[in-house]
């Protein structure tokens, strides 16, 4: 109670610390002025008018039809991210015996949050524009058709804007799998993680890119807060609740002392690579056009995996005399988290920085912040993602650039490197809500859970193996 | 008739084979086995945790000679599965009493 105590103390006063630099706003050059209207214009013919009308229609044709093409291309990048790439990924990291399990809790979400989002789940994040959640307005996908939603995406069809959408609502709860891995039931995990969508990701979702959200940087947000696709409500969140279910579950039976080492690397390692492509379509196509930004978006992504892959590696030669597969895909996947807050913000060098910091702190959190705490986070969804989304989201904060994105308007700055230190402010704050949420959101629903489908699988079933107690069946039947 | 049973490094495998065969060796069983002797295993890192490998991969071979073939085999499998270093393996030998040819009930060297 008395640790409890200290740890809201020290959130408050971190809260209380960042108002100020949010009071600063940005010293914002003058807006240019706009052009005065113009003066009267000679009589055009009818047939020049519709002829100019054709042409209008035509172009905006044109444009919907390349940025359709892009996004509906990453669309399905980013669900490559969950099937196989993460389950690939994962499924590697586990013993033999669990391999099947972990892979069926990310193709189970793929099931499940498909049709949660379809019921409520899309009206949840995108309706209404109220502070902290949407509304039942497109419940059922209710006018979701082929006409753009000017607020959030003017040139595709809505149903791109959802189905895109949809795909960051299904990974995002299979990321905390990895905390959970080994000895959460079936049945416990669907039940945990159709609650947390609806009270954990939808709110977020909402306050950070929903139309008025608390946190919204472009849509009259409180706390302006840059997430380009998703470090606080994708990374954060789930790699803090993971943090949470890890400590609520307790430890695998036999965990440190019994050897846990992955079953195949060769998994993880196909995984880590289809994740590092599926990435593009995650953090290019969170530009929502095949435009500028799209590019500069990609890049950012590639330079921030390859210099965290080579950061991770870097610190593992120095610690233990060799740099590891493992390390170097751990790595690159923490760059890639890293990078996803920033990527619509930052330049290439930023992009480097970013990604190199990140997996030197990301290599420090899963073997010795882990080490020193003992909890049992068997895949490290905190030490990465939560870490990763963390430092990330902050980053972004201080490397922001306006002539790479102006989102606050022409010539206004956006970061730190613009002057704008405000917004390390703002992103703490957005940062500190992901916390927030996620923390109390989990402990909730975890206790729910505990007290009706259960959590955790008996002793017995966690030696014999998730995959024969809760799916009654084996990932190799070498000799058949 | 003895049997020599061999555990060598699975690298020398395929030359200690050929050996055999050379001097005249027909048949022999081959198992995938893991062990460790002398030779300690080695540790492996994965994410900052150490393990401790002990039981090392092995290949044993087993085959059954009329004991005039006996010491040559030895001497083919000495030569062909050294490397010099530790971890080489064993060769252990053991008198055996009978064989039988399942197919049509041979018995004694002849069923080799």
């Amino acid at each position: 109670m008395k640790r409890m105590g200290i740890v809201c103390c020290c959130v408050l006063t971190l809260v209380l610390l960042a108002f100020p630099l949010l009071a600063q706003q940005s010293p914002a050059a003058a807006s240019p002025a706009t052009p005065a209207a113009s003066a009267s214009t000679p009589e055009v013919p009818p047939a020049v008018r519709e002829r100019l009308n054709q042409l209008e229609q035509k172009v905006t044709a044109a444009q919907s039809s390349a940025d359709n093409a892009w996004m509906l291309v990453s669309a399905a990048l980013v669900l490559m991210m969950t099937g196989p790439g993460l389950a690939l990924f994962y499924g590697g990291l586990v013993r033999q015996k669990n391999v099947l399990a972990i892979m069926m809790q990310s193709f189970a979400l793929m099931a499940l949050i498909t049709v949660l989002w379809a019921l409520v789940g899309y009206s949840l994040c995108f309706g209404g524009s109220g502070p902290f959640i949407g509304n039942f307005q497109m419940a059922l996908l209710r006018g979701v058709g082929a006409l753009p939603n000017a607020d959030y995406a003017g040139t595709i069809p809505q149903t791109t804007f959802m189905v895109y959408q949809l795909m960051f609502a299904i990974i995002t709860p299979a990321l905390i799998t990895g905390a959970t891995a080994e000895r959460m039931k079936f049945s416990g995990t669907v039940l945990f993680m159709t609650l947390w969508f609806l009270v954990v990701y939808a709110p977020m979702a909402h306050m950070v890119w929903g139309k008025g959200g608390f946190l919204n940087a472009s849509l009259g947000g409180r706390f302006p807060t840059l997430d380009f696709a998703g470090g606080t409500v994708v990374h954060v969140t789930s790699g803090v609740s993971a943090l949470v279910c890890a400590l609520y579950l307790g430890k695998r039976v036999g965990y440190p002392k019994q050897p846990m080492p992955p079953h195949s690397l060769v998994l993880s390692f196909t995984g880590a690579c289809l994740l590092w492509v599926g990435w593009f379509g995650f953090n290019a196509g969170s530009a929502l056009a095949s435009n500028g930004l799209a590019s500069s978006a990609f890049v950012a992504t590639h330079f921030g995996a390859a210099a965290a892959a080579i950061g991770w590696c870097v610190a593992e030669w120095f610690k233990n005399g060799r740099a590891s597969a493992l390390g170097a895909i751990s790595g690159a996947v923490a760059g890639l988290v890293a990078i996803t807050p920033a990527a619509g913000f930052v330049g290439p060098r930023s992009a480097l920085a970013i990604g190199f910091l990140a997996g030197i702190f990301c290599f420090w959190m899963v073997t010795k912040f882990k080490a020193i705490f003992g909890y049992d986070d068997a895949l490290d969804a905190f030490g990465v993602h939560g870490a990763g989304g963390t430092i990330g989201a902050l980053l972004t904060g201080m490397c922001a650039r306006a002539v790479i994105n102006p989102i606050f308007g022409e010539g206004k700055a956006v970061g730190g490197l613009d002057g704008h230190w405000g917004q390390v402010g703002n992103q703490l704050v957005g940062v500190l809500i992901a916390w927030a949420l996620a923390l109390v959101g989990t402990v909730i629903i975890l206790k729910v859970v505990d007290v009706t489908t259960g959590l955790r699988v008996t002793e017995e079933q966690e030696v014999a193996g998730l995959d024969i107690t809760q799916h009654g069946e084996e990932g190799y039947n070498l000799e058949s | 008739m003895m049997k020599i049973e061999a555990i060598i490094q699975p690298s020398r495998f395929e030359s200690v084979k050929e050996a055999l065969l050379e001097i005249g060796v027909e048949g022999m069983t081959v198992t995938e086995v893991r062990g460790h002797g002398r030779q300690k295993g080695h540790t492996e890192v994965y994410r900052g945790r150490e393990y401790t490998v002990d039981l090392l991969p092995k290949v044993k071979l087993e085959v059954v000679l009329p004991d005039q073939l006996v010491n040559r085999a030895v001497e083919a499998i000495l030569k062909s599965a050294k490397t010099g270093k530790i971890g080489d393996g064993k060769i252990f030998l053991s008198r055996v009493e009978e064989a039988i040819r399942i197919r049509n009930e041979e018995r004694g060297e002849s069923a080799l």
